[in-house]
């Protein structure tokens, strides 16, 4: 399921499948944001924005206009 | 020869180049740019080598203005701080991230060396390097591991670089960079690189645990909970605050002393002369004038520095991001006015951490309106002057409210002009945050006390030359004039001292307001005095207005001398007893409550520090905003004390 990275829930794990080409995708690409790369996002600040995703064993603070700009996949649910 | 220092930031960079030159650095400007650059020197076997800190970043294509410097000395032979080996500290627990500005440097074909650093947090989350392997992918690459923090490495280290002294190795192809506008080619370039660091770690990178899973640390559920993250910030603050006005009285007050004290004896062990008055009256008090601020700015930036190094500062500015945002502000814009609560020269310079460039303009504008530790005196004296000591609801001191109400108008302006200016300031770029949030450690104080250091040095050299020139050129107005009519004042003082029978001290006081009303700066104020009537001043008030520009403390001495105060003991409340008594020539008081108010208000918006003033123009590489924060400040203190004066007469 495809989704925008600012819409998935804390404590869930989503898939980077690609970055809208804007200003910021370079940034992103170079703080380790690339196709396939697997993110679990962690906390929001109070008013839901920002929110801190983990990427590799670090933490980084984005926007949430800055996470709309990443599609994500959420790895979908094994039904028993 | 000289290193340069590189690496992302919080990989312990600053840790790495305290522990190899001690104290043996110095802070100057990139040249040509305004990015602080910290060098240090180091001697190996009787060789001295320079070693040259740059900015921290992820990569070599630059967002900030302090990142740019690395790609510009890098990408230019011929620049001046363009080294003969790079020294490149990587964190070993976030290799992946971390290696891709390492392997940047590594195709520029300079020798290198490879510091991982942080082998402490590496193997606490179960991770090793096999650097062996790492070398068969960096195969001219020199590679150290550390652990920067508890000293451990820097023999390494340092034999690393004697042997690159020793047998500089031969320079290899560079792999050019992209050009710095082809966002396409650094593209395509992140891709290519991810992909190959991707097979650097996999083969040199193992995972003693299985994966950890990602999880939230329990300090991180405080700081950004919903409640209790704000009101641990606010009481954060409070208790700084409270700390830094505690402890900071007390040297201030020596500091202040021991200069008038020493200006006090020298005027009398110096033959008395323009010389003798030009030391004790204009360069003595100017040098106090910028040491009394010493004490606050010190102690600031030794909390905001523990607070920086645990990592907690960038909690703040994630959970304050959001509340900044709408005034055109940005969670980084949190230190510099909470800075500029001391003094907004420290506060402006801490602005350059904000990337995008109208939200850090936005924050240098507004960031003088932050009521700082110079208004204090006048704001004290002016509310001991005009407003009753006395209690409402029986418990608030009404002296102490007003004041309270003064810092809040400073702090509310500042964010009313943010939010107007962000309709103002155009800007291609949007503003972005993507800030790193780092592990919790606890503060090296080796390297609290570097950064506490530094920020005075700045201060006391950038701000402390102004300053100082100003005092001295306030001073020869004050003293200086229209030689007939000063001569006319000065001899009409001295009778009427002698009708009078006045003291010789009493004489000599009035002889100097004398001089004073006929100087060009007495001229000055009758000259604004038709401009500055409507908000309830007289000419006296004027010229302490014009002399607050040196610095704003300077009203209180400037009325001293006006009013004739000795200067010895307990000013305040016998300048106080003077102006009380203060009538203009119909008889009315000069200092009401409205003229008193309207001009703690004129002190709350008033752009009056020259200092400054040069520091936003060396920060902003133009006299633009200087003059539009002049202007724009100007025009806030003249309206909102006319209307003041206006609401309560």
């Amino acid at each position: 399921m495809s989704a925008k990275l600012s819409e998935i829930k804390n404590g869930n794990c989503a898939t980077v499948t690609s970055i809208v080409d804007s200003s910021i995708r370079l940034k992103l690409m170079e703080m380790g944001l690339l196709p396939g790369k697997a993110v679990t996002v962690l906390f929001r600040a109070p008013l839901g924005d920002p929110m801190a995703i983990d990427v590799n064993g670090y933490i980084l603070s984005l926007r949430l206009d800055e996470a709309a700009m990443i599609l994500v996949e959420e790895p979908s649910l094994a039904i028993a | 020869m000289k290193i340069a220092l590189l690496g992302n930031p919080n990989t312990g960079k600053s840790s790495v180049f305290n522990l190899i030159t001690g104290l043996r650095q110095q802070v100057g400007n990139f040249p040509g740019v305004t990015v602080e650059k910290k060098t240090g020197t180091l001697q190996i076997d009787g060789n001295t080598h320079t070693l040259i800190d740059f900015p921290g970043t992820y990569s070599l294509y630059p967002r900030s203005k302090d990142e740019h410097v690395v790609y510009t000395v890098l990408s230019d032979e011929s620049a001046e701080d363009y080294p003969n080996v790079v020294v490149v500290v990587v964190d070993q627990s976030n290799l992946e991230r971390n290696l891709f500005l390492f392997s940047q440097i590594y195709d520029l074909g300079l020798p290198t060396i490879l510091v991982l650093n942080m082998t402490d947090l590496a193997q606490r989350n179960g991770l090793s390097v096999d650097t062996d392997k790492l070398k068969t992918f960096f195969p001219a690459a020199h590679i150290v591991s550390t652990n920067a923090r508890i000293g451990m490495g820097k023999e390494r280290l340092m034999t690393a670089i004697a042997d690159m002294a020793k047998a500089p190795p031969s320079r290899r192809t560079p792999i050019p960079l992209c050009p710095i506008d082809d966002i396409t080619c650094q593209e395509q370039e992140a891709e290519a690189r991810y992909t190959f660091i991707h097979q650097v770690i996999d083969s040199s990178l193992s995972r003693i645990e299985t994966e950890k899973k990602a999880s939230v640390s329990k300090l991180d559920r405080l700081f950004v909970h919903p409640v209790f993250g704000y009101i641990i910030f606010a009481a954060i603050l409070f208790i700084v605050f409270q700390f830094i006005f505690a402890f900071a009285a007390v040297p201030m007050d020596l500091i202040d002393l021991g200069f008038a004290e020493f200006a006090g004896w020298l005027s009398h062990a110096l033959p008395s002369g323009v010389f003798s008055d030009l030391l004790c009256q204009g360069i003595i008090p100017g040098i106090g004038g910028v040491l009394v601020f010493v004490p606050q700015i010190a102690l600031l930036f030794f909390f905001i520095s523990i607070l920086e190094e645990t990592g907690y500062l960038s909690r703040v500015v994630f959970i304050m991001d959001r509340l900044m945002r709408p005034l055109g502000l940005n969670g980084k814009s949190v230190v510099p006015l909470m800075s500029s609560v001391a003094c907004a020269i420290p506060g402006v310079m801490a602005t350059r951490t904000i990337s995008d460039w109208k939200e850090r303009m936005i924050t240098i504008l507004v960031a003088p309106l932050m009521s700082c530790s110079a208004r204090i005196p006048v704001y004290t004296l002016l509310i001991a002057l005009v407003i009753p000591k006395t209690t409402i609801l029986g418990i608030f001191n009404v002296q102490g409210l007003v004041l309270f109400g003064l810092y809040a108008l400073g702090l509310v302006a500042a964010l009313l002009v943010a939010f107007l200016l962000k309709f103002i300031l155009k800007s291609r770029d949007k503003g972005f945050l993507m800030l790193e949030l780092p592990t919790f450690k606890s503060p090296r104080w080796g390297n609290v006390g570097i950064t506490v250091w530094e920020k005075v040095r700045v201060f006391i050299l950038d701000a402390g030359k102004v300053i100082l020139a100003i005092s001295i050129l306030l001073w020869a107005l004050a003293t200086y004039g229209p030689s007939e009519s000063m001569k006319k004042n000065i001899a009409k003082a001295e009778k009427e001292s002698k009708a009078l029978h006045l003291t010789k001290a009493q004489t000599n006081h009035r002889v100097a307001s004398a001089k004073m009303e006929s100087s060009y700066i007495g001229h000055l104020g009758h000259f604004i005095e038709p401009v500055i009537q409507p908000l309830g001043y007289d000419w006296k008030i004027g010229i302490s207005l014009i002399t607050s520009f040196a610095a704003r403390e300077v009203f209180v001495g400037s009325l001293s001398t006006i009013y004739s105060v000795n200067e010895t003991d307990d000013v305040n409340k016998r300048l106080i007893d003077k102006m009380r008594a203060e009538k203009r020539p119909d008889g009315t008081k000069v200092y009401t409550l409205a003229a008193g108010v309207s001009l703690m208000v004129f002190y709350v918006f008033a752009m009056q520090c020259m200092a400054t003033l040069a520091v936003v123009k060396r920060e902003t590489n133009s006299w633009k905003w200087p003059l539009i924060q002049i202007g724009f400040m100007g025009a806030l203190a003249y309206f909102g004390a006319l209307i003041t004066f206006h609401l309560l007469s």
